[in-house]
């Protein structure tokens, strides 16, 4: 019995009970698993995605079409779940800065606003959101013949918001790239000649894109929405599932950005904000130069992680049927091959790959941008 | 000769009640905050009185039917009519005082752990029992009582089942990973790990299809959940990951010291954890707990997407009643205020829960 009061031997038989217990678990799972996988007349393996997918996707980023791949059906889907969280992400961040900056604002209107704006839709379920957005609001807009236009050039109804598309013609991508070289030089005389040397800068952005636009030819025309028939032409349109969608996600995500910046601002000492005044600071300079550098330190972890959730958000798509990941994968494709294991496995690896990813580059971002200890 | 007379003090100035100098000062203090302050009243006069309109002046309260609703505004008889559907769902109308019952003995439960039982393992064998009393109440079979299907619930009523079971039953797992996350064990350290960053790191969506889909292949034949549990058996598996990151944020405040001392008392590892470290640590984690318990209460709708007819899923269900089609808007909005309401409470609790607990000196 001396040896069961032995520490040493006590760590290692509990964690050989546990290592014990989980082989146990595993190997029960798999038997029956592979009992009723035999059963049923599963079939397994991953060869299903090469076979012909046969199903139409309503958008797509990638070329897709019936005689496509599952493997560019899972493609598709993972597209669109990129892109719908990447530009949720981008509202929800401008969203959330504008209501976290203004919960602190000295007019009275603006803080209690923000205020309601973050207990309102902190406290509402996102697929309620996402539903609301869909059934109520997009499903009330006015059919493609009553469009509510702007400037005649955007129009939304209930199939979608309509913009024109820019056709770029000949050599208009050497124009681009000469602005952008232009930029590049700029940024960096700037960078290394403290002087301002404005009228060089200026003459390089207009010069040099002057200069090819001589040396090539190039055209660009715009592609404008027209209503023919029962529906509008030309542009591009999106969809009133993705605006659905991504609403809801930037909506419901910024409140929680909001919080996180308030929170990153309101943690900086009364202190610093003094001694800048005392330094003799214009009051924006402070915000500019002290308050808001220390406090995105601050607010960064938080805002990471609701990136994240906003990412997973992403996946309740599969309420309204935009096709994203999960609708496309786990729905149809699922629906379809009835090879349930795999394809549950991918998508929950796909979103974990993601998740992984994300935070691992936003933590090096934040070991980089946090004070320095001496 | 000096007479020293006591001077009369000066009043103070009136600044309390200038509400002309508050209306300057919050409201108009420079060019920028006038405007600001015009826009967002001149989108005040333009949002809320149609609101106002619709839901209350032009809305319809009295009637019975949807002939009744004539107006250009909300058709609130429809909530009316709907009521019983949207708290009870699909649950036998006869049959609903059983769980009413069960409703009032948990507030019963709550009083007597309050004022009468104040040993922490008797509060726990009498949730037992409370929790067998209304499994019993709710789905009978038992004691004469009618057999319900568990598919036969819904509405309000399943959204706080599925909410209050996964919290509860979350909660000692959480604890058991939080600990094993912070073992010096590094198999149990590093299983907790792999299983919270794991569960953490995929949307709830495709565990709740794994459930429906794969759980019961990973059973024997004759072994069958109903979409209820396996719905449940899934959410208090992901809660239980989150509580566990929120309590390891509450064991990590703890203090080095707190474990030496403890430690030197003589106290074994268990004791340690279970008597001086965890009461610690749930006090200051009390509000992210509070934070996790509403996110869960959310993330209850999510079962609508597998099947299970929750509350929000009563505003299709109800709108889908041939004689009164066409009123999601009411639904939604009936259903938006109970949500928000519940999620207010709880974080308003958590407040007061806070400053009962704070025991902070300063």
């Amino acid at each position: 019995m001396k040896i069961l009061n032995n520490k040493k031997f006590r760590d290692i038989l509990s964690q050989l009970l546990v290592v014990v217990g989980l082989v146990f678990f595993l190997w029960y799972i798999t038997t029956n698993l592979l009992y009723n996988i035999d059963k049923r007349g599963i079939t397994t393996g991953f060869d299903f995605f090469f076979d012909t997918a046969g199903f139409a996707i309503s958008e797509s980023f990638i070329s897709y079409d019936d005689t496509s791949t599952y493997f560019r059906a899972f493609l598709v889907g993972l597209v669109n779940t990129l892109v719908v969280s990447f530009i949720g992400i981008i509202f929800a961040t401008i969203l959330g800065i504008i209501v976290g900056i203004s919960r602190l604002s000295k007019n009275y209107l603006v803080a209690k606003l923000s205020l309601f704006y973050i207990e309102f839709f902190r406290n509402i379920p996102i697929l309620l959101q996402i539903l609301f957005w869909y059934n109520v609001v997009l499903a009330s807009l006015p059919s493609p013949r009553q469009s509510i236009n702007i400037v005649s050039i955007f129009f939304l109804n209930n199939r979608g918001f309509y913009l024109p598309t820019i056709n770029f013609n000949g050599g208009f991508y050497l124009f681009l790239i000469s602005l952008l070289v232009g930029f590049i030089v700029i940024y960096f005389l700037l960078k290394y000649y403290k002087k301002r040397l404005w009228y060089i800068n200026i003459s390089i952005i207009v010069l040099l894109p002057l200069i090819v636009y001589n040396l090539t030819s190039y055209s660009v025309s715009f592609d404008i929405p027209i209503l023919k028939g029962f529906n509008l032409q030309g542009g591009t349109s999106i969809s009133p599932e993705f605006l659905a969608l991504t609403f809801a996600l930037s909506i419901y995500t910024a409140t929680y950005i909001a919080e996180a910046i308030r929170s990153g601002i309101q943690a900086i000492p009364k202190g610093q904000i003094e001694a800048g005044y005392s330094l003799g600071f214009s009051s924006s300079d402070i915000i500019k130069l002290i308050i808001l550098p220390q406090a995105f330190r601050i607010s960064i972890p938080p805002i990471i992680s609701q990136y994240l959730n906003l990412l997973k958000n992403s996946s309740l798509a599969t309420a309204i049927g935009y096709p994203d990941l999960v609708t496309v994968f786990s729905g149809i494709v699922l629906n379809q091959t009835g090879q349930a294991i795999e394809i549950i496995f991918i998508t929950m690896l796909v979103y974990l790959t993601i998740s992984l990813t994300i935070s691992f580059i936003l933590n090096i971002i934040n070991k980089k941008i946090e004070i320095k200890g001496r | 000769m000096a007479v020293y007379n006591i001077k009369k003090s000066r009043k103070r100035p009136n600044i309390k009640h200038n509400y002309i100098k508050w209306i300057v000062d919050n409201l108009f203090s420079t060019p920028l905050n006038v405007a600001i302050t015009f826009l967002i009243l001149l989108s005040f006069i333009v949002i809320v009185p149609p609101f106002i309109n619709w839901a209350i002046i032009d809305a319809t309260f009295i009637g019975d039917t949807k002939a009744d609703c004539i107006g250009d505004g909300a058709c609130w008889i429809f909530i009316k009519n709907k009521l019983y559907m949207f708290i009870y769902g699909l649950y036998p109308q006869n049959e609903a005082y059983r769980l009413n019952i069960s409703f009032i003995l948990f507030f019963v439960y709550l009083g007597v752990v309050k004022y009468i039982i104040k040993i922490l393992y008797k509060k726990l064998i009498l949730f037992f029992v409370y929790m067998v009393v209304s499994y019993i109440l709710i789905f009978g079979g038992y004691f004469g009582l009618e057999s319900i299907d568990t598919s036969k619930l819904g509405g309000l009523v399943l959204t706080l089942i599925i909410a209050t079971t996964s919290i509860i039953t979350s909660f000692p797992f959480g604890i058991i990973l939080a600990f094993a996350r912070q073992s010096k064990l590094l198999v149990v350290k590093n299983l907790s790990i792999l299983y919270i960053e794991f569960i953490r790191g995929v949307p709830l969506i495709t565990l709740l299809f794994m459930g429906s889909v794969m759980l019961p292949l990973f059973f024997p034949e004759g072994i069958d959940f109903n979409k209820l549990l396996r719905a449940l058996i899934i959410i208090s598996l992901f809660q239980s990951a989150y509580i566990a990151e929120v309590i390891r944020g509450g064991l990590q405040s703890i203090s080095k010291g707190q474990y030496e001392a403890s430690y030197a008392f003589g106290l074994s590892y268990w004791q340690t954890m279970l008597l001086v470290i965890l009461p610690q640590a749930l006090k200051v984690s009390i509000p992210n707990l509070v934070g996790a318990s509403i996110a869960l209460f959310k993330d209850t709708s999510l079962v609508l997407i597998i099947g299970l007819f929750d509350l929000l899923a009563m505003v299709h269900l109800s709108n889908s009643d041939s004689a009164w089609l066409g009123h999601d808007i009411e639904g939604y909005v009936f259903v938006t205020f109970i949500y928000w309401f519940f999620c207010y409470m709880l974080s308003k609790y958590s407040k007061t829960l806070e400053k009962r607990f704070n025991t902070d000196n300063n």
